[in-house]
């Protein structure tokens, strides 16, 4: 059995336990007096508009994949820059390609309008 | 250069280099230089030279493994391994998309879907097919495998409009995710055995277990899961037959050919490789297996009246008779799962194009009603037709025959009998339900007049499916030699 595995072990007893303990401490510490207005989303203190699970539109999805290329391509520019001296042309080359790559798409992404707010 | 990158790395990838490549230009060109939607159709022209260029790069790779008297070159560290196995599959990849591009213009006209980003997904799925056949490590494979089923999740789901198009590209994304998952799982415990990512190091790792070790068992059970889901193998075929029928006819082809092809190289790469010692355990399930996706793919076949349901259990059924081929496990059967794709490849593509061109304004055309009198309308599609269901059969003198000849023989060399057996029975039950077809066409009345939707290209790839198919049945030698070259030892 590895036994580099055993701090995971533990990790992972510890975050099962701690909500199980804190939910039934606070069950068995509080009083107990429900009302209508403790039962009610909270929401900074202002009265709830409607119900999260309507419909909303589709751009935000959009908007959202264009985010996660972006923020992909962020993740992968910080390991480089880190190592940039060790890695030198060879890098440079394969951030270029990535990049070029990623550009093909924005283009694309911005002559189909997606980043049009119609 | 340096450590990280040899001077033979580039050439062992040189092929998906290019796919993808044009896939991008095609990308680029669809609006910067061809704005008017007229002008997509000359996109073929980048679709012909990429396929163009990845051949000359598979001939060059071939002509270097002879000029070296090597079998196999790796690259990256042994993360692509360029064999005669992966070369003959990106072949039939090569073959399969450029018929597929080349019938699509019109077809996709009609539809009035017709737009450039259609071309580059198929030079992006094919990219991704490159490293199926010939990636030999987890993560190179399993990336490969993404590659081609995101890009096949937005194909099939490209009639945008069409409600039984979307259903099937939800049913394929969310079916497809599940089995990856499985996949992952699979490979992570090969990983966890191995303490490396590569084939070769996974194969070792697996021999110096026992046999029937807990978790190679899991992990073959799991890997086997996602495996046999890309391949259409029951009981995980349940995508196959709404994925066929919701998509556009030409990508219905292409996911049936192309993308079968590419999961038996998987397959193969992965029971041929770390599996490989453990055949005594996988042998019986394989079989199990098999039989049930020949009697799931034929039975259910019968009651439809769909011709794209049809093929599509017909193609599942194809994979079970593939599967066998893996089950006897000797040179043969191995020779013969490569002779099969290739046979399967060229039969199948010519059916799915009649069908295609069954597709006219204001006629859907995929029911047996629509191909009804097709004899009396257009006897070169009805004989061509009939040619190419012949060989799906596998009646001689025809491809289809050589193909099941070979998995049978491989069967009976090694002793599986009663699966030969079993195979030949079903094939019975197969000519009934293709001569439903062939019925359809010769004996009944049309019923609409409507001309067929051909363009040169389908007339042309017709030929060529329907000459090639002819050719391989009546004149197999060539071919077996070329299928000889994907021996996998």
């Amino acid at each position: 059995m590895p036994s580099g595995y055993i701090p995971i072990l533990i990790f992972l007893a510890v975050a099962i336990s701690f909500p199980v303990v804190a939910i039934l401490a606070a069950k068995l510490i509080r009083p107990a007096a429900p009302s209508v207005i403790k039962l009610e989303a909270y929401e900074c203190g202002i009265k709830a508009a409607s119900d999260s699970r309507g419909r909303y539109t589709v751009r935000f999805y959009i908007i959202a994949i264009l985010f996660v290329i972006f923020d992909v391509e962020t993740i992968f520019l910080f390991p480089w820059a880190v190592r940039y001296r060790t890695l030198g042309w060879f890098g440079v080359a394969e951030v270029a390609v990535f990049l070029a790559i990623l550009i093909v798409g924005y283009i694309w992404a911005y002559k189909k309008g997606a980043l049009e707010w119609v | 250069m340096s450590q990280f990158y040899t001077s033979t790395d580039h050439f062992t990838i040189i092929p998906a280099v290019m796919l993808a490549l044009f896939g991008c230009a095609i990308l680029l060109f669809d609006f910067l230089v061809f704005p008017d939607p007229r002008q997509r159709k000359y996109l073929l022209i980048f679709v012909a030279l990429a396929e163009g260029f990845t051949g000359y790069a598979l001939y060059r790779q071939t002509e270097w493994l002879t000029a070296n008297g090597q079998t196999s070159l790796t690259g990256f560290g042994g993360s692509v391994t360029v064999d005669g196995f992966g070369i003959f599959f990106n072949w039939i990849f090569v073959i399969a998309a450029m018929i597929v591009a080349v019938v699509s213009y019109k077809y996709l006209e009609i539809s009035g879907e017709h737009h450039g980003e259609y071309y580059g997904l198929i030079l992006f799925a094919q990219s991704g097919m490159y490293f199926l056949a010939t990636g030999t490590d987890l993560i190179t494979l399993f990336i490969g495998l993404e590659l081609m089923a995101l890009t096949f999740y937005v194909m099939v789901g490209f009639l945008r409009t069409d409600k039984r198009s979307n259903e099937a590209a939800i049913k394929y994304l969310l079916l497809g995710a599940f089995s990856s998952g499985f996949l992952v799982y699979g490979f992570s415990l090969m990983y966890g055995m191995a303490g490396s990512t590569k084939l070769a190091v996974v194969a070792e790792a697996i021999r110096q277990r026992p046999l029937w070790d807990p978790v190679v068992f899991l992990a073959l059970a799991t890997t086997s899961v996602g495996l046999l889901f890309k391949i259409s193998a029951a009981p995980f075929h349940m995508w196959a037959p709404d994925a066929y029928e919701g998509a556009p006819t030409t990508v219905t082809a292409y996911l049936a050919v192309a993308s079968k092809a590419a999961s038996i190289a998987f397959l193969l790469r992965i029971f041929m490789g770390p599996f490989w010692s453990a055949k005594e355990v996988w042998e019986p399930i394989l079989s199990v297996v098999a039989v049930l996706t020949m009697t799931v793919g034929n039975l259910a076949a019968i009651n439809q009246t769909n011709i794209k349901r049809l093929l599509a259990y017909s193609s599942i059924s194809h994979a079970g008779y593939m599967l066998l081929g893996l089950v006897a496990g000797n040179d043969t059967g191995i020779n013969g799962i490569a002779v099969y794709v290739m046979v399967y490849t060229f039969m199948n593509l010519g059916a799915f194009l009649v069908v295609v061109a069954l597709r006219r304004q204001n006629i859907i055309g995929e029911d047996l009603d629509d191909i009804a009198g097709l004899m009396s309308r257009s006897p070169g599609y009805a004989v061509l037709m009939l040619i190419f269901l012949l060989s799906l059969a596998g009646i001689p003198p025809t491809a289809g025959f050589l193909g099941k000849y070979y998995i049978f023989l491989s069967l009976i060399q090694t002793g599986h009998f009663t699966l030969a057996v079993i195979g030949t029975l079903y094939v019975a039950v197969a000519i009934y339900y293709y001569f439903k077809i062939v019925r359809s066409m010769f004996i009944r009345e049309s019923t609409e007049k409507a001309p067929m939707a051909t363009s040169a290209g389908l007339r042309l790839a017709l030929g060529v499916s329907g000459v090639l198919t002819l050719a391989i049945g009546v004149y197999p030698e060539p071919f077996l030699r070329l299928a000889q070259t994907s021996l996998l030892r």
